[in-house]
């Protein structure tokens, strides 16, 4: 689990709780509350799994294992820059494994770490189906294609200053 | 609602629509009855939005404004399918397709083309569009949609995607109109199961047997699910689908509610997919705020609702049983079978699941019968499939077509070949499970069992075209690290196995493999094709096992030459500079990270290979082409 010291504020509590008290009783809820504490939080630490699970009435066991079964559900915080390079055939034909390489010799930091102030994480994806310009690569839900390695200077360049 | 008022809303707008679907001087003479002068189409996909169209709407609307502009409509639509030559713009009644738009341009096309009087602006215009004596062809008649027959994504990039009544007015809910008024629950299974649609998700089950079996099924409760978990690699039809026409799968999801016997379905979506997934939800209130969905759909007595559920991130959740799992909140392993989801589904239901190109075949069959779709395509394989077009060619996008259309022409008259003159290698189809089809099978008709025939498989519909750059070798491993990252574990045949076969081609990639790791490869990939519990296991080995079929060479080049001769695997290169072509300008030499290369300026370097560690920097700064890897 994350080493972050967990800083939920009471507003994403009681999101949460709500959250929670709308799905309560139905059948399958589990998914949809792990999603919308993923959207409040950002991640899904231990104290937010507990909440749920207590909330829900279901072990911890099976909101952890359903919480670590699926890539998309983060048990670690990200970066306030999220960075995830496609890795999915039409991109690494086109070589977007370079382009993550050159991501990470930038930052100094490896695929699905976050560099230690906090401010970048990377993370490589499947395909996010924008195949028509690939190589891309997404910041903050921003969708940077037709890449190429020397493109990632200049792009962060904007994240690093701003 | 009642079906007069569903008719009404139809013709309203029937005009609007048929500006853009027919043939320019009907479609100018049209116009006129509309109110509109000229309609502007800006795609809303993933594809165009990615490359920033909505900032081109903005800018449509503020020009609009500027100008006094008030009679030209502006339609944000789904998908045109020509991904590669996004922001894509389409004006009628001309039928003029601006590419590659930026704001800039859309503010001068505002100015010159869509004012009172305005002319098109042939430089903005996609160039294959402008024939060679300056006059404009209709987008409809270059080779990319010429040959296309477009059932499924017939609405997408037609219609404005958030627009019930646009949808209505193209056609959509009119099947379910008949199919409730005109038609028993047998007579709709009967008619999908004689149209011969089979399931276009990637096994090719047929879609009325399923439904048969669904409707024979005992059980208190039944469900229809859509399967919208779209994981393979480079395939984005579902998601074109979901975003250009969200209606015409809920339709079908109704009509199958009605012949089945369900009152409720489930849509379980990639959570990736988020514009597939706002567009789904708005569509789904439109359609309950019209009662098309709900209590007593259009007077029948037949009710039908469906919610949506997010996936998250595991392409094992694209098999059936593992789906239903996920919907049920669990994690997504994936079950032996039988029993079939069409007697234990959803919550232990008779669920009947496809997918969503399937979805979006059925209401043209309803309402054009099975006769007219089973004589489309080939005999065993009825209909069109939509094929995701990527990698290494010039017109990246979605393309339908009949089955048995042949490789050659989906790669050359629609794709528009490879770029930069490069020499095709193979075609990948059938994503993480399917495998490829070199240069000799070109003519081959793409259908569900020629492509098995040969060793691959038609999967989703994913197409990625190679060239002589790529290495057969390095793609397996590729696809093998995906099929790895992605089993779920349960099953010990995928989980080791997967694993096991990527360390043997890790070996052989990095130059350390031996000759009876071909053996192996071929004795491991046979138990997890008998054993593994899913398909994701038992279609695994596909990408190497065809392969080596089809390149066998490059294997054994690999293993015995210890060479890589489409140079990609590193540990098998070494760099050289040509002597010939080096002017001596010490770009390379400057940035070479590893201080490997020395030489004299205006004399030809050389890279210590001892010191290389091939990163490919000089490759990169080299003007002359003059470094090579061999």
């Amino acid at each position: 689990m994350s080493k972050v010291i967990f800083e939920g504020t009471e507003e994403q509590r009681e999101k949460l709780l709500s959250c929670i008290q709308a799905h309560r009783g139905e059948p399958g809820a589990l998914m949809p509350v792990l999603h919308e504490a993923q959207n409040i939080y950002g991640y899904l630490p231990s104290e937010v799994q507990t909440a749920i699970a207590e909330g829900l009435d279901v072990p911890l066991a099976e909101v952890y294992g359903v919480a670590t079964f699926y890539s998309q559900f983060s048990l670690a915080p990200k970066g306030k820059h999220a960075i995830s390079v496609c890795l999915g055939t039409a991109c690494y034909v086109k070589g977007s494994d370079k382009v993550l390489e050159a991501i990470e010799k930038e930052l100094g930091i490896s695929c699905g770490e976050c560099t230690p102030d906090k401010k970048f994480s990377i993370d490589s994806c499947r395909c996010v189906g924008a195949c028509g310009l690939a190589p891309v690569m997404i910041i903050d839900g921003e969708v940077y294609g037709k890449l190429s390695a020397g493109d990632v200077a200049g792009i962060l360049d904007k994240y690093i200053k701003g | 609602m009642t079906c007069e008022e569903l008719k009404k809303i139809a013709a309203e707008r029937a005009d609007i629509i048929n500006v853009r679907r027919i043939v320019r001087e009907q479609a100018e003479r049209l116009a006129e009855n509309t109110g509109y002068r000229k309609q502007v189409l800006v795609c809303g996909g993933t594809g165009c939005t990615s490359s920033r169209s909505l900032k081109v709407i903005e800018q449509l609307e503020q020009s609009f404004k500027e100008l006094g502009i008030d009679d030209v409509l502006i339609v944000k639509t789904g998908c045109f399918g020509l991904c590669a030559l996004g922001p894509i713009m389409i004006v009628y009644p001309e039928g003029a397709f601006y590419s590659q738009m930026t704001p800039e341009h859309a503010k001068t096309v505002a100015e010159r083309h869509l004012v009172k009087g305005g002319e098109i602006v042939k430089e903005l215009l996609y160039a294959d569009t402008v024939h060679k004596d300056g006059s404009v062809i209709p987008f409809a008649e270059i080779p990319f949609y010429k040959h296309q027959m477009r059932i499924a994504l017939r609405n997408c990039g037609v219609i404005a995607a958030e627009s019930i009544e646009e949808a209505i007015a193209a056609g959509d809910y009119t099947a379910l109109s008949k199919v409730l008024g005109e038609m028993s629950p047998d007579e709709v299974i009967a008619e999908i199961k004689a149209s011969g649609l089979r399931g276009r998700g990637g096994a090719g089950f047929p879609t009325g047997l399923k439904w048969q079996f669904t409707k024979d099924a005992q059980g208190d409760k039944k469900y229809v699910c859509c399967n919208a978990d779209e994981g393979d690699p480079g395939a984005f039809m579902d998601r074109s689908i979901l975003e250009g026409d969200p209606h015409t799968v809920l339709e079908a999801m109704t009509i199958a509610g009605y012949a089945v016997g369900a009152q409720e379905g489930f849509i379980y979506v990639r959570a990736e997919y988020p514009i597939a997934v706002e567009r789904l939800n708005i569509a789904i209130a439109q359609a309950r705020k019209l009662g098309l969905l709900g209590d007593n759909i259009l007077g029948s007595g037949f009710s039908f609702d469906i919610q949506v559920r997010l996936g998250a991130g595991a392409f094992v959740c694209g098999e059936e049983t593992a789906l239903m799992a996920s919907i049920e909140g669990k994690r997504g392993e994936p079950r032996p079978r039988p029993p079939f989801s069409a007697q234990c589904g959803i919550f232990k239901k008779p669920t009947v699941l496809n997918n969503v190109e399937t979805w979006a075949s059925i209401s043209p069959i309803i309402l054009n019968g099975a006769k007219w779709f089973s004589s489309i395509g080939t005999e065993k394989s009825a209909g069109t499939k939509v094929f995701a077009l990527g990698g290494k060619i010039h017109n990246v996008g979605l393309v339908e077509v009949p089955m048995g259309t042949p490789l050659k022409t989906i790669v050359y008259d629609i794709g528009g070949g490879l770029p930069d003159g490069k020499r095709f290698k193979a075609a990948q189809t059938g994503g993480p499970s399917g495998g490829c089809i070199p240069a000799t099978h070109l003519s081959v008709g793409m259908d569900f069992d020629n492509l098995t025939a040969i060793g691959s498989m038609m999967g989703s519909g994913g197409l990625i075209v190679m060239d002589e750059d790529t290495c057969m070798v390095d793609i397996a491993k590729f696809y093998l690290e995906f099929t790895a990252d992605e089993s779920c574990g349960k099953c010990a045949p995928c989980r080791i196995g997967t694993k096991r076969l990527l360390d043997i081609l890790k070996k052989i990639t990095e130059g350390k493999g031996e000759p009876e790791d071909l053996d192996k490869i071929t004795e491991l990939a046979e138990h997890m094709k008998s054993s593994s519990l899913c398909a994701l296991g038992q279609s695994a080995p596909n990408p190497i096992l065809s392969t080596m079929k089809h390149f066998g060479d490059e294997y054994i080049k690999h293993v015995y030459a210890k060479k890589c001769p489409a140079g990609v695997c590193k540990s098998l290169l070494n760099y050289y500079i040509n002597p010939d072509k080096c002017r001596g300008c010490t770009l390379c030499k400057r940035n070479c990270p590893a201080n490997a290369i020395s030489g004299a300026v205006k004399s030809a370097h050389s890279i210590d290979l001892a010191k290389c560690i091939k990163c490919g920097q000089c490759i990169e700064h080299c003007k002359f082409n003059a470094i090579e890897k061999k």
